[in-house]
Formats: structure tokens, sequence, C-alpha cells
């Protein structure tokens, strides 16, 4: 095939690309930037897949065929009680917050793609293979994180193991990139302060400084300005979906930004409806309702008004979802999960680990295992009411579970069967 | 002597067209890790996930990249056939930022997931294409003030000039 590389009109040609913003300079600051918050959204994301203790239950567990990428996975802590809530609220915020980066990396390296002979070497020929995985891997996780937080599920299968085995695909390329890459972008930067835009370090690689660039419409540091602008934009309309009262109405675009979905005490953040989950008056009512609690000696079944003469803790937890969104600490108050387990035989000093069902017949989590260190937290709760008032069939009426730093959908609502025991 | 020459050099080809074997060596250990997971993140439905992974670097590098370039030409073109191109920037930035909050939350700003929003959430679903408009509008007039206020100290810095 006949190449014409000098012809300015086709983009493997370095004529075509005009742009004076591009060179090591402006990449390599852009790539260290990723690297450090990359690598805090991929340990934040595998802590987020270890809190929902997937080794511990079926029911827990949306990834069965892990293998070795379930190698780290622990018994997730009961304390701080706000951990979920801060972890989830960087993995979400900061991913958001990654977008013009990314968008700007992809822009400055793009000739690339587009560089001829396609491959100098077989290591070469590998790398550009790897760069697919890296770049298609980045915008695959970014676009599912992005679209399921905005319940918009338009991607090919459940969440869970797409963006948890999508993570790993892309970290595999990412590190593979970041440790070919990384000596030489640090480099980069040290030379081009010392030289204080003197002349540029020379590159390896054919040169991402266009040979031919069009008269400049902005600084290097203007460009830095824009992205970091634009960063800040979305973290400041998006952060505030983490904060109860006026922070709250900050995060403008934010799906749990804007006012509160109600007033009073029941008046904070929903993530599903009791309608939307086809819950119905007619079985939480006090005469239809009842919980079955079974154990090792014996079953039980408990009306509310039964549960609400059993001793009666306070706890002051936050709601906190995988979608990256949280309410402040509410004041929950109900019957201690230990007192449970000690109801049907189980000693109180060594509660077991207890699998909730909801009275929901449908979505992933309509059952959920909590092990026994969340068990035996004496602020684990089959909630009755919040902050002063009974609960509201939105947040789980007649009784919903609450666990501290457990995310939102271990804390199951409507609660109808707890089950403790070995699972 | 001569044979040995030609050993070298064929040596030094083979080597050429490898790479570093550090880098080999790397790169195995990457698409070992890559592979591992892959073959679990293509288990369900592997043709609309393969499909999505290439398909998002293609839809970047090949539509939404050359698209907000051509417009960003466009708009730099236009502002220097009139002469403005140091306009550019006051265009440039508001739209970018407001092009930026569209690109992410598309979904709720087009209102293609109100109903499920809804009903999930109890909150409403109006308000987003409201406030990116008027996010948007904020920007362009905090842009255009500043482009007066700019061009206003201008004409007062300047020397009369003389004819």
């Amino acid at each position: 095939m006949a190449r014409s590389p000098s012809l300015p009109s086709s983009p493997s040609s370095p004529g075509f690309w005009r742009s004076p913003l591009r060179g090591p300079w402006f990449t390599s600051l852009l790539g260290v930037v990723l690297l450090a918050g990359i690598t805090v959204l991929f340990v934040t994301g595998l802590l987020s897949y270890a809190s929902y203790n997937p080794d511990l239950s079926p029911v827990n567990d949306k990834t069965p065929d892990k293998g070795i990428l379930g190698f780290y996975l622990f018994s997730w802590p009961t304390g701080p009680h706000w951990l979920y809530r801060l972890n989830q609220g960087v993995h979400v915020t900061l991913g958001i917050t990654l977008v013009p980066v990314l968008l700007a990396k992809l822009w400055s390296v793009v000739p690339r793609l587009f560089q001829l002979p396609p491959a100098r070497s077989l290591a070469h020929a590998l790398e550009r293979i790897s760069l697919l995985l890296l770049v298609g891997g980045a915008l695959f996780e970014f676009v599912t994180g992005v679209l399921n937080i905005q319940l918009d599920y338009l991607f090919p299968g459940s969440f869970y193991p797409l963006h948890f085995y999508g993570a790993w695909v892309f970290f595999a390329a990412f590190l593979a990139h970041a440790v070919l890459k990384t000596p030489a972008a640090l480099r980069n930067l040290r030379q081009l302060r010392e030289a204080r835009s003197g002349d540029a370090p020379p590159e390896p690689e054919p040169s991402l400084v266009a040979p031919d660039p069009a008269e400049p419409t902005v600084s290097r540091r203007g460009a830095v300005w824009l992205v970091g602008g634009g960063s800040l934009l979305l973290f400041g309309t998006s952060v505030g979906q983490n904060f109860d009262g006026p922070l709250r109405r900050t995060a403008l675009l934010a799906p749990h930004g804007g006012a509160e979905p109600g007033s009073g005490p029941n008046g904070f953040q929903i993530n599903k409806t009791a309608a939307s989950r086809g819950i119905a008056a007619a079985e939480t009512s006090e005469e239809a309702w009842r919980l079955v609690v079974t154990g090792p000696s014996r079953t039980v079944r408990l009306s509310r008004a039964e549960l609400l003469r059993m001793p009666l803790h306070s706890a002051a937890l936050p709601i906190a979802c995988v979608e990256g969104w949280s309410t402040s600490d509410q004041w929950w108050r109900g019957v201690r999960l230990r007192d449970l387990a000690e109801l049907v035989g189980h000693p109180g000093d060594a509660p077991p680990d207890v699998l909730v069902e909801s009275l929901q017949r449908r979505g992933a989590f309509r059952r959920a295992a909590l092990r026994a260190n969340q068990v035996r937290d004496p602020r684990s709760l089959l909630a009755l009411d919040v902050n002063g008032e009974p609960l509201t069939p939105d947040h789980g009426y007649p009784a919903r579970i609450i666990v501290p730093a457990a995310p939102g959908v271990l804390n199951t609502k409507w609660v109808a069967r707890m089950t403790f025991g070995e699972l | 002597m001569g044979r040995l020459r030609t050993m070298t050099a064929h040596r030094t080809s083979v080597r050429i067209a490898l790479g570093s074997p550090l880098q080999l060596l790397l790169l195995a250990l990457s698409f070992a890790l890559a592979g591992y997971a892959g073959v679990r993140l293509l288990a369900d439905d592997w043709f609309g996930v393969a499909l999505w992974f290439v398909g998002a670097a293609v839809l970047h590098d090949l539509v939404l990249l050359p698209v907000y370039a051509a417009v960003d030409r466009v708009v730099t073109g236009g502002l220097g056939a009139v002469g403005r191109r140091e306009w550019t920037g006051y265009v440039r930035v508001p739209a970018a930022l407001s092009g930026l909050l569209l690109l992410v939350w598309f979904p709720l700003i087009s209102g293609r997931v109100a109903e499920r929003y809804e009903s999930a959430t109890a909150l409403s679903a109006d308000g987003f294409l409201a406030r990116w408009l008027l996010v948007t509008a904020v920007l362009f007039g905090c842009s255009a003030l500043l482009l007066v206020l700019r061009l206003r100290r201008a004409t007062k810095q300047r020397p009369p000039v003389a004819h």
C-alpha cells in the first residue's frame, strides 16, 4: 500500500496535528495527575467491592467466578461508622472530577493513534495493543460508572461484574503503561521546570510537538486552567450530594443533589421507594406483617408492637450508597441485632452471621447477608424509628436493618425474615 | 570473519524487531492479568461487552474528539475571519465547561431516565435541563462580562491615535 506521510491531510502525518499545546509537558502533567487519581479510584473501588462481603454468602456475591481477583477480601469493619460513606464519596466524586483530565490526556496523545509505521518492534506492537485495553478500559469504566449513578442501565449486563472485571482489565493495562511511562513523565516535568520553557527534552518516540504549529489561541498555562476549571466545576456541582441541608443544593446536576425528597424526620434521601419495589401497604400493616426470626433453638414470629416492647437502642448512622451519595447521620432507634440473635438461641457474646430477607420480590439485594462482626456491633439495629418518628414506607417500614459502615444495599428495608447461624 | 559479522547483524535486527525484553515481560504479565479478568468480563455477553470496550475507544477517538476539534476550529476560524481571533477563549471556555456538564449528566439532563429516576428516588427529574441551561447562561454571561471589562480597560489604557 502506498503511503504519503508528507501529505498534511492525513492524520498519520505529523503536519496534520497543528495545536501548539501538544507536547511532552502537557501530556506528562495530565499523566501524573491520572496516575495518582486512577490509583485512588482503583483502591476505593476494591474497598467498595470488599464492603459487600462477597465471600460471606452467595446472596452478596454478584461475581461468583472472581477466582484470585478476590485475593484481598477481608471482613469489612463496622468502624469508623462513616467508612463506606467516605470511601464511596471519594470513589464517585473523584471519578466525575477526573473526566476532564482523562479527556484532555486522550486529546493530547491522539496523534499517536495514527502514527506510522504501526509498530517498530514486537514490544511496540504489543504496547499498542495494550493501549487499546488502556483507552477502551478507561472509557468503559468511566462510562459504566457515570451511567450507573444516573440509573441509566444501557450497558450490556449487570453493573457489578462489568465494572469489577472491567476495572481489572483496565488496571492491568494501566499498570504496564504507568511502569513504562512514569519515569519519562517525571523526567519531562522536572527538566521543563528546570529549563523554564527552554528546549524540550528529547523524546524516544515520534514527538507530540506539532512541527508546523498553528498560531496559539491559548497558552499552555491557560489550557491547564481550562482542564482544572472543568474538574473544579464538576467537583463543585457533585460533592454536595454527600451532605444534608444547604450543601446538598450545591450539587446542581448530581442525581441526589438539589432538594430533599420530603420534609420532616423521614425527609432524607431515598435509594428505592416502596412503590418502585412493589411493597403494598396491605403486607406491611400491623395485622399482616410479622418478622420471622430463626436460630438454632427456635423460630419466633414478632409483630411490630412486640418488637417495640423489646429493649430499644439508638445509633446515629448515615445512609451511604454505592452510587456515591450519602446522608448525614440519622438517629435510628430499634432492636439490636445481637439481641435478636440471643432471642433465638445464640449466646449474646458470640453472635453468628445472619441472612436478612426483604418483603421485596425483585431487586439484586432483596436478600443480604451480614457477618458476625456486624451483628455483634451494638450500633447494628433492626430499626423501627428514625429521627424520633416511625419509619415511613420509603425508608423501610415496618422495620429495616442499619449497620455502621455498611454499603446502603446491605441495610435491607421491609425486613420479613432473619436467619441467624453459619451461612 | 565475514560470516561472524553477518551473524551479529542478524542478531541486532532480531533484537530491534523484538524490542526490550523487560518491556516484553511486563506486557506479557499485563496481558495475563487482563486475560484472566477479560475472560470473566466476556463470560455473559461477550459480543456486547467487546463492542462496548472497543466502541468506547473508537467513538471517542474517531467521533467525539474530531467533532469537538472541528467545532473549535470553526469558532477560531470564524472569529479570525472577523479579526477577533483573540476572543476565542471567551467562547471556548464557557462552551467547553457547559459541554462537559452535558456529556457527564446527559441521561439526567435529557430526561431519558426521568421515569425510573422519579419512581426510585421520589425526587423530581424536571430540574436538570433547567439547571444546566442556567449554568450555561451564567458561564457565557460571566465570560461576556469579562470580555467587556477587558475591552474597556484596554480602551482606557490605549493612548489616543494621532492622525
